[in-house]
């Protein structure tokens, strides 16, 4: 019976051991994927995510702080409620009709934007898209929320900070935040530490301050807790 | 270990479910799925609002004659709001659904959007463009040449109610070419004029002070339905029934409907239609007989109010015994179909207010009123020695001639203008005709007293505008060059040869002057609240550029640079206000009775222009509506109202969205009002559909019984059935001036028609 029965079920292990080891095999590229996967997604991903882009002028806010007192004089509200947010070159032109001094950024601005009748294309750091109805009045004025808290310290720069550019969205990094994570402080938590004391407004953020993102959750997560509401209404912002 | 296919399935499985896996533990999935909502939020055919600095600009609002201030929001280069200018005197932040919806006319679609020249059939509203160089010289080579031919006055013009330097410019420009052609829409402010420089003896414009007046009698003005200035009207009824305020006027309003400023008046009157001239001399009867009239006034600054002796030597009747004799309620309540005992309230209320006025002109005030009623309101002001009181009737310098150098004419123009005018024929029976517009298409159409050649269109919408429009539309087709200086493809527009689209309030300067009725006077200033948003210009500026090509003492007229130089101009010592603040108003004092009338009286029998020995006596005159009234037994009346159309320009998109089905049916019929008395002898339910005719024309509608009109009338909405403008407001509806016919005043000849004659059938 020596006779091999090519249906004999002993021929089997014998064609398995040709596999043998590809199981651990398997397992460790897998693992190896996983492991490039997430170097992929923590590291390259946002580097690939993100173009930097410098800001056309390097603008100094400590500069016109202490020049003009606080940031009242060029981001103000009208009577009507209305923020001006970001000036154009008709409140620039109030002081720098001409260059003031010898700043080469100063020179740069008046040169090529206030003589040539042109409007900076500054990159705005908290634009994000016209979703929402949002009344810096209410937040500011009303809700007594400090600027800080979710713009961060801008107004203590010297110079503006690289703007990072969403490539798919076109807004910047700063929407969602600085950490690809997407975890933050929560927006009330930042403004406790951005103003520990009296002076408040008078001080730059403490070292441990970080900007919260802008995104739908943050403004639920504050409406929450500043507003003690469960879940605020669709229409209050999405008029 | 064997590598085949298994293996490397095996292997690569593994590889890609580690990574799958992995990646699950990036942010990788979340943050795109949020980046690429993000994304599909910003495709360029997503509209989203624009970003940059906002900033307010003023302008001046021309929509309507209200003349209000408004301020535009813009956010970088973009108009995005308009609203009223605080502290402005004619509207003090105030602003109404048409100046508020400005904005869609603005970047509206259907705009002109540069020069166009005819492509199509008259009225199909097919165009080309064409470049402003060939625009000018085509214009003026033509005009050209009907001059050379010597015919300058076979050219006619048409300017809109409102005369400012651009009307101005275009009287100025057919008087240097040699016609005596040009047509203006009167409104009811003519009326008012013409009647003061018979009583008065003073070529000037009326105005009523009703900020300051508590006893307001209205002979169908539409204080809140968009009469003379609207929004300073409505603040001023916000303002008597605000609690706070001390001295509220009372408001009587006569009229045959239920209006809105009816229903919101403190006293509704429903008088017969077309009576209410009759119930003011009612009103003066009472006045007279009770001797409640300022016996100081009457008696040191008024004539003819006694009997009077004419030139010849005959002894005439005065005022007070010819409405004493003939003019008591009682003899006139058959025509008014007031009962006598009211009037007679009312009347002594008036007179017995501390600054009582009355007021007339119908709805709006945008077209003629008949001139013996005019003259009885005015009498009844005479008789409460309000003229020029705090509250009481203005009489308000008019606009000057503006101070342009003399028009330079040569032998051509001196013939043409020289030739009797289109309407003369027409205006012959009237001694106080100047002018009649709605005359223009029958002599074009009967080419008497000969054919037109070229019509000028400045202002105004004759297409959709005067009596019987189908005619004007046919008379439009009949003229070989027609020219339209229009923004918006209104009515008319759609029938030019040409159109060189004028820039809108908000693109470029130009004056506009003071409101109707407004006291004391504003005279305001549209400004380049944007730089204009397609290839329009200035309508001034094409006028002198047409001048300017056809050479000659017709340029010779023309010799400014451009538009702002002759504006400059004309506003004189005003200018320098006016482009400071945007408007400038008059501060001087209203002349004293003795300053204002200076040796003259005012006169209640005045002697008209042409002469005549008795005078104008009083006369209760009811408009006659010529028809038959047994195939036509109703009357349709025009119904008005901001919300549907307020001076000349249609409605915007916006506005057509607030009109209720109660006004325009879902299907865009036409929604009329009838007395559910008239309706029920018709045997037409309520919401049904039905066939109205008129002499003129035909339109399906849809009735509503409404108690708020009187039985026997059929109350028509105005504003709709458009053929022109945008694909928002046309073909809506049908137009009530298309259905409509001219009805002639026996004095000026003007149409005073109230009504038409009408017939409904149930559908
Ligand atoms: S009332 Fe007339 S002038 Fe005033 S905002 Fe309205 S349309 Fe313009």
């Amino acid at each position: 019976m020596s006779q091999a029965d090519p249906n004999h079920k002993d021929h089997q292990p014998a064609a398995d051991n040709r596999y043998a080891g590809l199981l651990p095999l398997t397992l460790f590229l897998a693992c190896v994927a996983a492991y490039v996967s997430l170097l992929i997604g923590w590291e390259l991903f946002p580097r690939l995510l993100y173009a930097k882009h410098e800001q056309p002028i390097d603008f100094n806010h400590a500069l016109h702080v202490d020049q003009l007192g606080d940031c009242e004089g060029c981001h103000w509200f009208r009577e009507d409620g209305g923020f001006s947010g970001i000036p154009g070159n008709f409140t620039c032109t109030e002081c720098h009709m001409d260059a003031i001094g010898y700043d080469p950024e100063e020179i740069k601005f008046v040169e090529q934007y206030v003589y040539k009748d042109r409007e900076v294309d500054w990159y705005v750091y908290s634009r994000q898209p016209d979703c929402v109805f949002f009344s810096h009045a209410a937040h500011v004025l009303g809700g007594e929320i400090s600027c800080e808290t979710c713009h961060g310290d801008h107004g203590y720069s010297e110079h503006l900070r690289p703007y990072y550019e969403n490539r798919i969205t076109g807004y910047s990094r700063d929407i969602w935040g600085e950490k690809i994570s997407g975890i933050h402080q929560a927006p009330w938590e930042a403004d406790a530490v951005a103003h520990t004391d009296e002076e408040e407004y008078e001080q730059p953020a403490p070292a441990d301050f970080t900007m919260p993102s802008m995104k739908m959750d943050d403004c639920a997560a504050c409406h929450y807790q500043m507003k003690g509401v469960k879940r605020e209404g669709c229409f209050v912002c999405h008029k | 270990m064997k590598f085949d296919r298994r293996t490397f399935l095996t292997l690569g499985l593994g590889a890609v479910a580690g990574g799958a896996v992995g990646i699950n533990f990036t942010p990788v999935p979340w943050k795109l799925t949020d980046d690429v909502s993000i994304w599909t939020q910003n495709w360029p055919w997503t509209p989203v609002p624009q970003t940059g600095e906002t900033s307010y600009k003023q302008t001046t609002c021309t929509l309507c004659p209200g003349g209000c201030g408004v301020s535009v929001r813009k956010v970088g280069k973009r108009c995005v709001k308009i609203e009223g200018t605080e502290g402005h005197p004619v509207n003090n932040g105030g602003v109404c659904l048409l100046g508020n919806s400005g904005l869609q006319y603005l970047y509206g679609p259907d705009r002109v959007r540069g020069p166009m020249k005819r492509a199509g059939r008259r009225g199909e509203g097919r165009f080309i463009e064409i470049t402003w160089e060939e625009a000018i010289s085509e214009v003026a080579e033509k005009l050209a040449k009907i001059r050379a031919a010597g015919k300058p006055h076979t050219v006619a013009c048409m300017t809109g109610a409102q005369q400012d330097t651009v009307s101005a410019l275009f009287a100025r420009f057919l008087e240097a070419y040699g016609s005596p052609n040009l047509f203006k829409s009167p409104t009811a402010w003519d009326t008012q004029r013409l009647s003061a420089r018979l009583m008065c003896g003073l070529d000037a414009a009326v105005g009523y002070d009703l900020d300051n007046a508590d006893y307001i009698l209205s002979f169908g003005s539409g204080l809140i339905d968009g009469w003379g200035s609207p929004v300073h009207h409505l603040a001023n009824y916000g303002a008597w029934h605000d609690p706070d305020t001390k001295e509220k006027a009372y408001l009587v309003q006569a009229e045959p409907r239920l209006s809105l400023t009816a229903a919101k008046a403190d006293a509704w009157v429903a008088v017969n239609p077309g009576a209410e001239g009759p119930l003011a001399l009612a009103m003066v009867h009472v006045i007279i007989a009770d001797g409640l009239y300022d016996k100081n006034f009457v008696n040191s600054y008024t004539t003819r109010f006694e009997d009077w002796t004419d030139p010849d030597g005959r002894q005439q009747a005065g005022f007070k015994r010819t409405v004493l004799e003939n003019y008591s309620p009682d003899k006139l309540a058959k025509i008014t179909g007031v009962a006598p005992e009211r009037v007679r309230k009312i009347a002594r209320e008036f007179a017995r207010a501390r600054k009582p006025v009355a007021i007339c002109g119908t709805a709006q005030g945008d077209q003629a009123a008949a001139l013996y009623h005019v003259m009885a309101v005015q009498a009844l002001n005479a008789l409460a020695g309000n003229i020029n009181r705090p509250g009481g009737m203005q009489i308000l310098e008019a606009e000057g001639p503006f101070p342009w150098p003399d028009v330079q004419k040569d032998a051509k123009a001196e013939k043409g203008l020289e030739k009797p005018r289109l309407d003369a024929p027409a205006a012959k029976p009237y001694p106080l005709a100047d002018g009649l517009i709605h005359a223009f298409a029958g002599a074009v159409l009967a080419q008497k007293p000969y054919p037109v050649e070229a019509l000028l269109v400045a202002g105004g919408d004759p297409a959709y505008f005067l009596p019987r429009a189908s005619e004007a539309k046919k008379a439009l087709s009949a003229i070989p060059l027609v020219v339209s200086f229009s923004p918006v493809f209104n009515d008319t527009a759609m029938y030019a040869d040409y159109i060189l689209p004028d820039d809108l309030y908000l693109e470029s300067v130009r004056d506009v002057p003071s409101p109707p009725g407004l006291v004391p006077r504003v005279v305001g200033l549209t400004r380049a609240v944007t730089d204009p948003v397609y290839a329009s210009r200035p309508a001034g500026d094409s006028l002198i550029a047409i001048a300017k090509a056809m050479g000659g003492t017709v340029a010779g007229s023309f010799a400014w640079k451009n538009y702002q130089a002759a504006l400059k101009q004309a506003m004189g010592g005003k200018w320098r206000t006016l482009s400071s603040k945007g408007y400038w108003i008059d501060e001087s004092p209203a002349p004293s009775w003795t300053q204002l009338f200076g040796g003259k009286r005012f006169s209640f029998c005045p002697t008209p222009p042409a002469g005549g020995r008795t005078g104008m006596k009083p006369q209760p005159l009811v408009v006659d509506i010529p028809g038959d009234a047994k195939s036509m037994p109703l009357l349709a009346v025009p119904v008005k109202s901001m919300q549907l159309e307020n001076g000349q320009m249609a409605a915007t998109p916006f506005m057509m969205k607030t009109i209720p089905d109660t006004v325009l049916d879902k299907a865009d019929v036409l929604v009329v009002e009838v007395n559910p008395q008239t309706a029920g002898k018709l045997g037409i339910g309520n919401r049904k559909a039905a066939r109205l005719a008129t002499p003129f024309g035909e339109a399906d509608v849809l009735v509503v019984h409404n108690e708020g009109v009187m039985p026997g009338l059929v109350g028509l909405p105005c504003g709709f059935g458009h053929a022109g403008y945008s694909r928002f407001v046309r073909g809506k509806g049908a137009n009530y001036h298309a259905l409509s016919g001219a009805v002639a005043d026996p004095l000026t000849g003007h149409d005073v028609a109230w009504g038409v004659r009408a017939r409904l059938t149930q559908a």
